[in-house]
């Protein structure tokens, strides 16, 4: 992948992924998140591997995001909501304590990402054949990772069934 | 930077021929929709611009052209122009991979010889399930920009559609995946070149799989809001549904998606099920003409059914996408998969 197509996708994933919490209107902030996807998405298929780069887009951005746009839409929220109790007055000290705190994690972050060498990304064709090879993705996801994925597909069944328990009417 | 070369020339000529050849397949479908239409309800069609009203579409396009630009004040400016972008965008984009020739070398004017494919992908079917997915926003977006009930009916019927459909849809796809054992197109259409062994019949996948194939075109249909699941655009109850308040040229794109959507999904049809560019006992050579030839069939059976069947009612859609095609779709999946493992 060339390196400006790698800035390209990495500052509009960046641009979109913060007007997502920057902007108040909720339909932006889904529209832009699908932006964010969509640009990882590049960034996927510039790592050789297509076939997350596409199954990216047709989960994430095709049919979750389908989803947040519908219930956006159905509650015609123009902006969002200031939070209840956003009005009282907040005390010096509890900035403080936020401004602390916030500098904590900022500090930890740093050294985190300081600690990181930069590794160049080095393109392996024999490992590209293998990330791309959706083949070798199904072998791995059933042979290999067959508990995890099972398990995984359990935990979904029953969230569905808790949201259709929740969202039934008692009649 | 690239140095220019004829495959590269080839390449962007190719890209520009596509694109060229989609916007007039719409306004070539626009002209035989309203003449087939004609026939259809006994009535002469479109005849006075022209020779047998041939330039009507023409003349179509002068007027979108010329008309005003109107936008609702409550509209939202930003997504009310990106609606109709983003909707024939996709619908341009998802032709991109798929094949309509075999590889050719223009009688000698190339060294090696070059697809017909402005991109062979090994995950080209899932990159049009992608494509396809990603158009729901453009109406989606329209219905709610306009700021108009009707419009957001229109929409959310519409995307409800799409995402019910989408399943059966990726169900049936998957079943010629298990016979293909590839994600790539132009593989699926190599596959399905001759006859089959055994049977003095065309090595189609229709044959093989004929419950996917009812599955994926029926699920196509309501993909592209087509008659008789045109819930989004049902003129009785929601006036045009999520394009009510666009006009011009804004109109004129959604308008080019849904042609364009059209021969998309049918192209994906020839290819999945019908043997693509390839006639067995027929030169390969004349490729393009037989694709061009099977879309153009189903295109006409899409028209047809429009005049044919009486429009389902909004429930009936959903019963009949959740509750019939989709397990029907699972099933057939099973099915196939295990005469894959038998005869294999």
């Amino acid at each position: 992948m060339a390196p400006w197509l790698f800035y390209l996708f990495a500052a509009i994933s960046l641009f979109c992924s913060l007007g997502v919490i920057g902007q108040r209107n909720p339909m932006y902030s889904v529209l832009l998140l699908i932006g964010s996807f969509i640009s990882l998405a590049g960034l996927y298929v510039g790592l050789d591997s297509p076939f997350v780069a596409v199954t990216q887009i047709v989960v994430y951005a095709g049919a979750i995001m389908v989803l947040f746009l519908f219930v956006v839409m159905l509650l015609n929220a123009p902006r969002e909501d200031v939070a209840p109790g956003a009005h009282i007055p907040i005390s010096g000290a509890v900035k403080a304590y936020g401004a602390v705190l916030a500098l904590g994690m900022g500090t930890m972050l740093v050294w985190a990402l300081s600690r990181l060498g930069v590794v160049p990304f080095v393109a392996d064709p024999q490992a590209a054949a293998r990330v791309a090879s959706v083949r070798d993705i199904g072998v791995m996801l059933f042979r290999d990772h067959a508990f995890a994925f099972e398990v995984t597909s359990i935990l979904i069944l029953v969230a569905m069934v808790g949201a259709v328990v929740l969202a039934k009417k008692t009649v | 930077m690239p140095t220019i070369t004829p495959s590269l020339v080839f390449q962007i000529s190719l890209i520009g021929v596509v694109f060229f050849a989609l916007q007039i397949s719409a306004a070539v479908l626009v002209y035989f929709e309203r003449k087939i239409s004609g026939w259809a309800q006994q009535r002469v069609g479109p005849n006075r611009t022209g020779p047998l009203g041939l330039l009507q579409p023409l003349a179509d396009i002068v007027k979108l052209i010329f008309k005003e630009e109107l936008r609702p004040v409550a509209a939202d400016k930003w997504l009310f122009y990106l609606a109709p972008i983003l909707s024939a965008t996709t619908a341009f984009a998802a032709f991109a991979v798929i094949p309509f020739g075999p590889p050719t070398t223009f009688f000698g004017l190339l060294e090696k010889p070059v697809p017909l494919q402005v991109a062979d992908l090994n995950v080209a079917v899932l990159v049009v399930f992608a494509i396809t997915s990603m158009g729901i926003y453009g109406i989606v977006l329209a219905g709610w920009a306009s700021n108009s009930k009707y419009a957001l009916l229109g929409g959310l019927r519409s995307s409800a559609q799409m995402i019910s459909y989408e399943l059966a849809y990726g169900m049936a796809l998957a079943a010629v995946l298990v016979i293909a054992n590839t994600l790539s197109l132009r593989e699926i259409v190599d596959q399905q070149s001759g006859f089959f062994r055994v049977v003095p019949l065309p090595a189609w996948n229709v044959f093989l799989a004929p419950v996917a194939f009812f599955i994926f075109f029926v699920a196509g249909i309501a993909e592209t809001n087509r008659a008789p699941f045109d819930f989004p655009e049902a003129e009785q109850e929601l006036v045009a549904g999520y394009h009510t308040e666009y006009s011009s040229m804004s109109f004129a794109l959604f308008f080019l998606a849904e042609y364009v959507n059209m021969v998309v999904v049918c192209g994906v049809t020839v290819s999945l099920f019908l043997g693509g560019f390839y006639m067995p006992g027929l030169p390969d050579w004349l490729g393009p003409l037989w694709f061009l030839g099977k879309v153009s069939f189903l295109l006409f059976f899409y028209i047809w059914m429009r005049w044919t069947l009486p429009r389902y009612r909004y429930d009936q859609l959903m019963d009949f996408g959740w509750k019939r095609l989709l397990p029907l779709s699972i099933v057939n999946l099973l099915v196939t998969a295990a005469g894959v493992l038998y005869w294999s």
